[in-house]
């Protein structure tokens, strides 16, 4: 049955081919230490705590292509006290880098709101930077059904 | 190619008022990961910079980065100063660039 299907019986060597064609090269994703060395590059040496910022991501994601975020940190934002930065960083994404704001004490409110991508279910990290040279971070766990990223278009 | 752009922005505030910003831009974000049916990869497209200012001051600066969703979408907020316009800039690879902008009164 399969001679007359393929002309002669499959060899290991067809075999071999085709498994290698069915299987997909994906680009190295960041590790949980390339989003601790994303996040050093940002504050530096300084200590980041947790609290005062809070990140909202929904706990299970349907689709990583688009995952509303919302960052809010507790801040006055007054000329002497106000939130310089606030960074979102992945831990399995490609890149670790997702965002990085500026804001100040003319933004009134220390809260944004965007989209964003994940390619895995994973701890996603936002950090802010206060006007006072302190860290703070938020940590969320998200569990992913459709990752983003790495698919390709049909 | 010029990009649409969405932008709310309230026509009207009281001095001192927290005001919230949602923008919006159609970009595909191309995040250079993926590959094309022919299995070659495709290149970065993406806007990587936004800024956002207000009668000439920056009141918001983000940095984008391939892991921002396609057609991105900011909200933020600032304090109703005074009368004027509020620029949108975004800047992206290959020379993209896109402005936008809007009126608000302040009473």
């Amino acid at each position: 049955m399969l001679d007359k299907l393929f002309g002669a019986r499959p060899t290991r060597r067809i075999f071999l081919a085709g498994a290698a064609s069915l299987m997909i090269v994906r680009p190295a994703a960041a590790t949980p230490q390339a989003m601790a060395a994303a996040i050093r590059q940002v504050a530096g040496e300084a200590e980041i705590k947790p609290g005062k910022i809070k990140l909202d991501l929904p706990p299970l994601v349907e689709n990583g292509n688009s995952v509303a975020t919302t960052v809010k940190v507790e801040s006055p934002m007054t000329a002497t006290d106000y939130v310089k930065a606030i960074h979102i960083s992945t831990e399995k994404n490609p890149q670790p880098n997702v965002i990085s704001v500026k804001l100040g004490p003319r933004s009134g409110k220390a809260e944004f709101q965007t989209r964003i991508r994940l390619a895995d279910t994973q701890q996603v990290v936002a950090i802010c930077e206060m006007s006072d040279g302190t860290f703070w971070s938020d940590k969320v766990d998200v569990i992913l059904t459709l990752s983003a990223c790495l698919e390709d278009p049909v | 190619m010029a990009a649409r752009t969405l932008v709310n922005v309230p026509p009207k505030a009281k001095r001192g008022e927290v005001i919230q910003i949602r923008t919006l831009i159609s970009h595909a974000m191309e995040n250079g990961f993926r590959h094309d049916n022919m299995g070659k990869p495709i290149p970065r497209d993406i806007i990587t910079s936004f800024v956002c200012s207000y009668n000439g001051e920056t009141i918001f600066d983000a940095t984008l980065h391939p892991a921002v969703s396609a057609n991105p979408f900011l909200t933020f907020h600032t304090v109703a100063t005074e009368s004027g316009t509020i620029d949108f800039k975004w800047i992206g690879d290959n020379g993209f660039s896109q402005e936008a902008s809007a009126k608000i009164t302040v009473e």
